[in-house]
């Protein structure tokens, strides 16, 4: 029979390596964030958003910043989509959101481009510029047709 | 003529009482977690036989689980073109399902059985009326900390058996087919949702859990005090456990889908 | 049919001790009992009392019953009808907290020890200090270690249950049954499979606790001469009924069932017991 101090260590380790890994479920899989009301909380409005999806990574120069919290119709019946970043982010004002999709079949997800502007965006802010999703239909009759005027906006 | 339907009649008011008996119980060990002193002595030693000693279980089988999930969803997914959703299948699968399911149902075989047996043979070696004789009651002494120590490991080590699960996919998906490691991972962060999966994931294991600890600790508690009584309770622990969690699996799944 | 045939005397005998038991006031009492397990009634109307500060042993064929009257001065088993009463207070239907209450009085030693298995001897005997004292260790482990060399067990602190032989497990278990220092201690079977050496340091200590502290004692036996040595009061248990009264008069009873369990040695042994203390055991 073990020391019962031994079987306490182990005890111990065993609580912290199982916390641990619902630890790793949670906040890295399950993308649960536990700082949520420092985010960024911003809007973009598309015509079309394509495969996005609650969740989907939200990137600058392909580094995850945050994720779509939710996507909703608005009264012109456009997608209206918010999303959920970093709070240390810089954006300008001009930043543009686009729709875009890894590798050709692949994921979608939002990608901001950083405009030039002093003014930052704030929480609550819509974006001024975006970019809806390029579907598969529209690429692939580009390449078909070499029809240039595909740009869904 | 009469004979049949009065013995399924007495079958029927048996089993309700059994049911009725087995509340009854449940509410004193819930009293006993609540009463001085507190057993923490005892609880880290039930933690220790039926979590540490079941980590070597728990890992292999998750591992291995996750290697035929791999293999498997790699197979079926490469007939459209979707292998690269690999990751989003092993892992909303593992974390929705298998990971709580399988658990519960290794830690049954594992740790509730043994749970039953050692109280049954506790009362069949009279050491249960020993306790009650020294004014110590076997329910807070004996059978809360085990209880307590099976619904405390569950969502512990189910969490254990989903993380070998989605390595084991990871080994499969990206060093054997050779699939893009960013793209494994990070589609299975795109899929899984802390509300939808994780959380639901852990309820449904802290269920097991304590559906467990309530049955195997019932079952030895209950049994008749001899041998063939205590081998029929750890019989009777393994296969009653397994229909609940595979029953309560199906409720918890019907209940978060509202 | 009577529960009880309490023998007189027989004329011209005096046994000062049977006028003494009846006079006293019992400790325990059982009172018109009936127990039955599904179809088979094991008690009918069993009425018997144990006084005060004796020892009492009840003998009787094995599937009698004896363990069973233990039982349910014990709490353990409830009758089906009667009342058990112990210090005068009726414990049949008495919650577990309140029979708790009534335990801390009694002491209980098991046929097969019932130590808890996944303890050592020394922790199974602290166990009832640890859970209703307020002692420091130390005085737990002197006293402890005080039980554990009276009934012979020195050196056996880090030993589990099952590394003990069978006779020390009972002097273990012994040791716990007294070491909360009981008003009322129940043996069930405290020497069977006992050598002989230990049949008689256990007898000796039974002694000199009731006659040190006064504990009454309860004893179920078939050990023919240590129970007719050490008993102030016999009880010999017969199908479904009793029949208790003090050794001598037991033994010269003309009953044909008692004096066939008792036997001709049994007897003729008592007979020179008596002899050669003629107050029977009592100082």
């Amino acid at each position: 029979m073990q020391s019962s101090s031994t079987r306490d260590l182990m005890v111990g380790v065993f609580v912290l390596i199982g916390l641990m890994a619902i630890g790793w479920l949670s906040l890295r899989i399950g993308g649960l964030s536990l700082s949520r009301e420092g985010g960024l909380v911003l809007f973009a409005t598309f015509d079309d958003v394509g495969g996005l999806s609650r969740r989907s990574p939200v990137r600058i120069a392909g580094v995850r910043v945050g994720q779509v919290d939710s996507i909703e119709l608005d009264e012109d019946l456009r997608a209206r989509v918010v999303i959920d970043v970093q709070p240390d982010l810089e954006l300008s004002i001009d930043t543009a959101a686009a729709i875009r999709t890894s590798g050709l079949l692949g994921d979608q997800f939002m990608s901001l481009e950083p405009g030039a502007d002093d003014l930052l965006l704030e929480s609550g802010d819509d974006f001024s510029f975006t970019e809806s999703a390029w579907s598969v239909d529209a690429l692939v009759g580009e390449l078909v047709h070499g029809d240039a005027d595909l740009e869904s906006e | 003529m009469l004979g049949p339907v009065r013995r399924l009649g007495a079958l029927a008011v048996a089993r309700i009482e059994g049911l009725g008996r087995m509340t009854v119980f449940l509410g004193q060990v819930g009293r006993a977690m609540l009463r001085p002193p507190v057993r923490i002595g005892y609880v880290v030693r039930a933690v220790y036989d039926s979590g540490v000693l079941s980590i070597a279980l728990i890992c292999a089988s998750g591992a291995t689980v996750g290697l035929v999930l791999g293999l498997q969803l790699h197979n079926t997914l490469s007939r459209f073109g979707a292998e690269e959703s690999l990751g989003t299948a092993v892992g909303l699968s593992l974390i929705r399902e298998l990971g709580p399911v399988l658990t519960g149902l290794l830690v049954t075989g594992r740790a509730g059985s043994a749970a039953t047996a050692e109280i049954g043979s506790m009362k069949a070696s009279e050491q249960l009326d020993g306790l009650r004789m020294m004014a110590i009651d076997p329910i807070h002494f004996v059978v809360m900390p085990r209880a307590l120590g099976l619904a405390i490991v569950m969502p512990l080590l189910s969490a254990l058996f989903i993380f070998f699960g989605i390595f084991g996919a990871y080994l499969i998906g990206v060093e054997v087919l050779g699939l893009d490691a960013g793209s494994y991972l990070s589609r299975l962060e795109n899929a899984v949702d802390f509300r939808e999966d994780v959380l639901q994931s852990l309820v449904k294991a802290s269920v097991f859990g304590i559906l467990l600890g309530w049955i195997a600790t019932w079952r030895g508690y209950a049994c008749e005090p001899h041998a063939v009584g205590v081998s029929r309770a750890t019989t009777s622990t393994v296969v009653t456990a397994s229909v609940c969690i595979l029953l309560a699996d199906y409720v918890l799944t019907a209940l978060w889908g509202v | 049919m009577s529960g009880t045939a309490k023998l007189r005397p027989l004329p011209g005998e005096f046994n000062p001790l049977v006028i003494r038991a009846e006079a006293e006031v019992a400790h325990v009492e059982l009172c018109d009992v009936d127990l039955a397990f599904g179809r088979r009634v094991v008690f009918e109307g069993l009425t018997c009392r144990f006084p005060r500060g004796r020892i009492s042993v009840i003998m009787g064929g094995s599937g009698l019953g004896k363990s069973t009257i233990l039982r349910m001065i014990g709490g353990l088993q409830p009758p089906d009808r009667g009342r058990v009463l112990v210090s005068g207070q009726d414990t049949v239907g008495l919650g577990e907290s309140a029979m708790a209450q009534v335990r801390r009085k009694l002491g209980m030693l098991f046929q097969n020890g019932a130590l808890l298995d996944s303890m050592t001897v020394f922790e199974n005997v602290a166990l009832p200090l640890r859970e209703h004292t307020r002692l420091c260790a130390d005085e737990i482990a002197h006293q402890v270690h005080d039980r554990l060399q009276a009934v012979g067990l020195p050196d056996v602190d880090d030993l589990l249950p099952g590394e003990l032989s069978g006779g020390m497990l009972r002097r273990a278990a012994f040791a716990r049954a007294i070491v909360m220092a009981p008003e009322i201690l129940l043996c069930d079977e405290p020497f069977s499979g006992l050598d002989p050496p230990n049949v008689s340091r256990i007898e000796v200590l039974l002694q000199h606790l009731n006659r040190a502290l006064g504990l009454t004692l309860i004893v179920t036996s078939h050990h023919m001469a240590t129970s007719l040595r050490m008993a102030e009061q016999l009880l010999l248990l017969q199908d479904r009924s009793v029949v208790s009264g003090a050794p001598a008069e037991l033994a010269a009873s003309r009953e044909s069932a008692i004096a066939e369990f008792i036997g001709e040695d049994g007897a003729e042994f008592l007979a020179r017991h008596l002899e050669s203390s003629p107050q029977g055991s009592k100082p």
